[in-house]
């Protein structure tokens, strides 16, 4: 039954002369496919040995022994993949259990209202909010303190960096769960979700069971892109793992990027070497997903020939919906502690609260950070909507979906972790003598937010029940009037959510934006890198605040436009 | 890259070297360039009077100053080195890098400066305290030769809260540190090498420690170097167990450490400048009870400085810039602990009546030892020791967990 709509339509040929005149996608695989090789290049190259100005000049492995020689390295990548899995795993099965248990109810509106600003706050912001809650000095210690636990100063307890990397973990969950769940969200439309659940309930199946069996493995098809770019991602996260993940040794990733920060500049070398293992410690942990993919579609394959009902599965759905709530909560609640932070006197353990408020700290930051604001806006934007129009043209000549080398190519910054080539890219941006320009850095971002783009958009795209278009078509209307009348206006949300995820990319991009803006070009996330090494909490609260209201303003276009448009269309609904 | 090259080369051809000496000609030349200074950008104080010295250079001299805000200094190594790798011998992207140490010599062992030297020949350079801060023209063993221009002492001084820690149980060496951690277990840490300041605290009790001293101001010699720092880490062994989180996690720098002391996590901390303390409880930061101490055999003292890449786009900005930051003026200000609290590079009594008079004026705050009771200084290690010791670090404690 669901596999009607995956199989059954006959896709209407691409006629028409307009979609055969210039190749969208041609155009794009150059612009995002060049860089990358190029800089590409431009690590590997010095990886075996070549980089003419330090006087590597000729092919040698040295520094690959060099890189296995590096203390302490198999641990380093052994936490990043353990990172990559567990997080990964951990968003996936929350996201799954409780769209199983509460798709189309409205408990689940409710929490996507709740979960849906989540995936505006970055990474980092919300890695800071969890810090200064779960320290020993945090704001959950001096809930109890020295009331219940005879604390007058902070315990000396491992956490955050704790030497498993769980806090690190857990603050990645909350960001990733926010993104897998947007993606769901956006695919699921496209499921026969209503004539599913009516049968399998009909036949006895519980919620979440009926659920797994009838509707997941269509659904997971449609996620399963983010589900690798959330693992690639994991694997290679340098902000989040530097604020709460343990720190000797360090994940792989904050070690290259060390290694790259390094003033003896021969380090070079061994970063791009390094950079090569991380690309293979992700490659590495793709292939364990596929396997862990295959187990899982045996289990469930076992689940629906056993027969089992579980009618009743009440605890599981609820266990579910708390740790949505949970996660989301501990993000507004770090806000909220960042936020007091930024306005606070002196704020000793144990006291729960600030003993002076001052808004010192914001007077001294705003005025710094006007420019920076209005630039990240309008890169963002700009970046975000031409990648719409690039995405839809893409979509619409049907180069993602026809050839499997070019969709390689679009998720190839989203699968390639950005330190491992960004340096390469650097280099070429010099080589042909650009100036740091805002053309050339929302070029730049063009690269890394047109993948995301594309990706949000072209789940729902492909799974709009083409019988509108064809019916269209027979109704004499050219393609071009069939996209713009019929299936634009359909996807509206999902376009809008796509430029918000585009616009929130861009706004949170850290280093390519510090390489190739040569840090002229400055956007809220370089700023607030730059004043979070120095590890003021007053100055963390201000930028990681404004640097989650910026993006948000996206988000909230993006879910307040389709409640205006489809205020009287009840089926354009979630 | 290789067809670029004679382009490049061919521009450079006209253009006038720009010299310090002629410095009516670097004023006229300087007028209307931007300078974009790169400076590390973690403080916000700093950052506000970097704005200060720029809307001043542009109001006088018409030079536009944009800070880029750095999280690590090599940042901007990084830069202009991809620049040269590329052919970019001209027009590159830093006119100006806060710099010293280890930075600095990779910087002028690749030819990645701006040479010959010019700091000397700067307008203001008389007035720099060259006989008593012997690190303005010796920054960590290597001469700077003028290749960077000195803008700020800095100077080894703890700190801690006397509302909670009796003057009598303060340590003064790095021996009696190490009694001190003993018996307060879990109270002392220092930033993760390689922090600038993690570092140094690994220098300080190398230097406290070291069987000959004299050892530290040459390169590392590879046949004696473990039993050279061999008593080091016999020391670090014994302490690392005493530490906050018991060594298995350090603070990541000195406002880490800052925030720490303030929570009420750690008991003494240290910075490299001894107005810290005095600035923090300005702000707010930290409790109006915390003092400064220093050891009496000494600590480690150095020298900050700016310096500008080979390929400067605005090398006459950057210069009337570092001439400006040499000011009196300027360096009375910074002095200042309600503006940044650095301690000047400058020779107070060379100066003009009405700037002695400034400087005497500055009041330099309740938790700030005044100079004369800095205590003795102790040299800064060739940078050769600070690199391997921190590769040895690594390899000893990088998997504490």
């Amino acid at each position: 039954m669901g596999r009607q709509t995956e199989q059954n339509h006959i896709r209407p040929q691409a006629g028409g002369s307009m979609r055969d005149r210039f190749s969208v996608s041609g155009l794009v695989l150059a612009m995002i496919g060049l860089p990358i090789l190029a800089g590409l290049a431009g690590t590997v190259g010095p990886a075996f040995g070549l980089l003419p100005a330090l006087g590597g000049g000729h092919l040698t492995l040295d520094h690959f022994a060099e890189l296995a020689a590096q203390p302490h390295l198999s641990r380093s990548a052994l936490i990043s993949f353990a990172t990559a899995i567990v997080t990964t795993g951990v968003s996936l099965v929350l996201v799954m259990l409780f769209t199983a248990g509460y798709a189309g109810t409205r408990m689940f509106s409710r929490i996507q209202h709740l979960v849906s600003p989540l995936l505006a706050i970055p990474h980092a912001a919300a890695a800071f909010g969890l810090a200064f809650l779960v320290a020993p000095s945090g704001l959950a210690m001096r809930l109890v303190s020295p009331g219940l636990t005879d604390y007058g100063s902070p315990p000396d307890w491992l956490v955050p960096q704790d030497p498993l990397g769980l806090t690190m973990m857990a603050g990645l969950i909350v960001k990733e769960m926010p993104f897998l769940f947007l993606v769901t969200l956006a695919a699921l439309p496209q499921v026969p979700l209503v004539q599913a659940r009516q049968l399998s309930a009909s036949l006895g199946y519980g919620r979440i069971r009926g659920f797994l069996i009838s509707v997941w493995p269509l659904l997971y098809r449609q996620i399963r892109l983010p589900v690798f770019a959330v693992l690639a991602y994991a694997s290679s996260v340098v902000d989040v793992a530097m604020i709460l993940g343990p720190a000797l040794p360090a994940p792989l990733a904050v070690r290259i990027t060390e290694w790259m920060a390094d003033s003896d500049l021969q380090m070079r070398f061994l970063a791009s070497a390094g950079a090569l293992l991380q690309f293979a410690l992700t490659v590495a942990a793709m292939v364990t997903w596929l396997v862990l993919e295959q187990i899982g579609s045996v289990l469930l394959r076992w689940m629906s020939r056993s027969g089992v009902r579980k009618a009743d599965d009440r605890l599981l759905r609820r266990s579910a919906c708390a740790a949505m709530t949970l996660s989301a909560a501990l993000v507004f609640l770090g806000l909220a502690v960042l936020f007091l932070w930024s306005i606070a006197g002196l704020w000793p353990f144990p006291a729960l609260l600030p003993g002076s408020v001052t808004f010192q700290a914001w007077m001294r930051a705003l005025p710094q950070a006007g420019d920076a604001i209005a630039t990240t806006i309008s890169l963002a934007s700009s970046s975000a909507a031409i990648a719409l129009l690039f995405s839809i043209g893409l979509l619409w000549q049907g180069g993602v979906r026809d050839s499997r080398a070019f969709s390689s190519v679009l998720y190839l910054p989203l699968i390639v972790p950005q330190l491992c080539f960004v340096f390469g890219l650097q280099i070429l941006s010099v080589a042909l003598g650009f100036d740091a320009s805002f053309a050339l850095l929302l070029f730049v971002h063009l690269i890394f937010v047109l993948p995301y783009v594309t990706l949000s958009l072209s789940q729902p795209w492909q799974a709009l029940d083409q019988r509108y278009e064809t019916l269209a078509a027979g109704l004499g209307k050219s393609p071009l009037q069939v996209l713009l009348h019929v299936r634009l206006p359909l996807l509206t949300r999902a376009c809008l959510t796509a430029f918000a995820v585009g616009f929130a990319v861009s706004a949170g991009l850290y280093l390519p934006t510090l390489l190739i803006g040569a840090g002229r070009i400055v956007t809220i996330t370089t700023e607030a890198v730059a004043l979070s090494s120095g590890g003021d909490r007053r100055a963390i609260g201000i930028y990681a605040l404004l640097q989650t209201l910026v993006p948000f303003g996206g988000f909230l276009i993006a879910s307040l436009v389709p409640h205006l448009l489809f205020r009287d269309r009840r089926a354009m609904r979630i | 890259m290789a067809l670029l090259a004679p382009l490049a080369l061919a521009t450079i051809g006209p253009a006038m070297a720009t010299d310090a000496a002629n410095w009516e000609q670097v004023l006229t030349e300087a007028r209307g360039e931007t300078v974009y200074f790169n400076a590390w950008g973690g403080s916000a104080n700093i950052n506000a009077y970097i704005q200060w010295a720029g809307d001043a250079v542009k109001a006088r001299y018409g030079v536009t100053v944009v800070q880029v805000k750095l999280d690590d200094t090599a940042r901007a190594v990084t830069s202009v080195l991809a620049e040269k790798t590329a052919g970019r011998n001209q027009h590159g992207s830093v006119d100006l890098i806060w710099i010293n140490g280890e930075n600095f010599a990779a910087m002028k062992r690749q030819g990645l400066l701006f040479s010959p030297g010019w700091a000397t020949k700067l307008p203001n350079w008389d007035l720099v305290d060259i006989d008593n801060q012997p690190t303005t023209t010796t920054d960590f063993t290597i001469p700077t030769d003028g290749l960077e221009s000195p803008w700020g002492a800095a100077k080894l001084v703890f700190f801690y809260d006397e509302a909670r820690t009796p003057k009598k149980d303060l340590p003064d060496s790095a021996k009696d540190l190490l009694s001190f951690a003993k018996a307060h277990p879990g109270r002392f840490s220092y930033p993760q090498p390689p922090d600038f300041i993690g570092s140094s605290f690994l220098k300080q009790v190398l230097s406290e420690l070291i069987a000959d001293r004299t050892k530290l101001q040459k390169p590392v010699d590879d046949a004696t170097f473990d039993a050279d720092v061999a008593p080091l880490f016999a020391y670090l062994d014994q302490l690392h167990p005493l530490l906050w989180r018991k060594g298995k996690a350090f603070p990541k720098n000195y406002p880490d450490m800052k925030q720490k002391l303030a929570d009420g996590e750690l008991d003494i901390i240290f910075a490299f400048n001894p107005a810290e303390a005095s600035a923090g409880i300005a702000a707010g930061e930290l409790p109006g009870s915390v003092r400064s101490f220093v050891f009496s055999k000494g600590t480690l003292g150095n020298t900050h400085f700016v310096g500008i890449p080979y390929n400067a786009n605005a090398k006459a900005g950057a210069l009337v810039l570092a001439n400006f930051l040499l000011s009196p003026e300027a360096q009375v200000r910074k002095q200042d602990p309600k503006i940044w609290g650095d301690p000047t590079v400058l020779a107070v009594s060379k100066l003009p009546e009405a700037d002695r008079a400034a400087f005497a004026a500055l009041d330099l705050g309740v938790a700030t030892l005044p100079p004369d009771k800095l205590g003795a200084t102790l040299a800064e290690p060739h940078p050769d020791w600070m690199t391997r010791i921190e590769a040895e670090w690594i390899k000893r404690y990088g998997a504490a967990n």
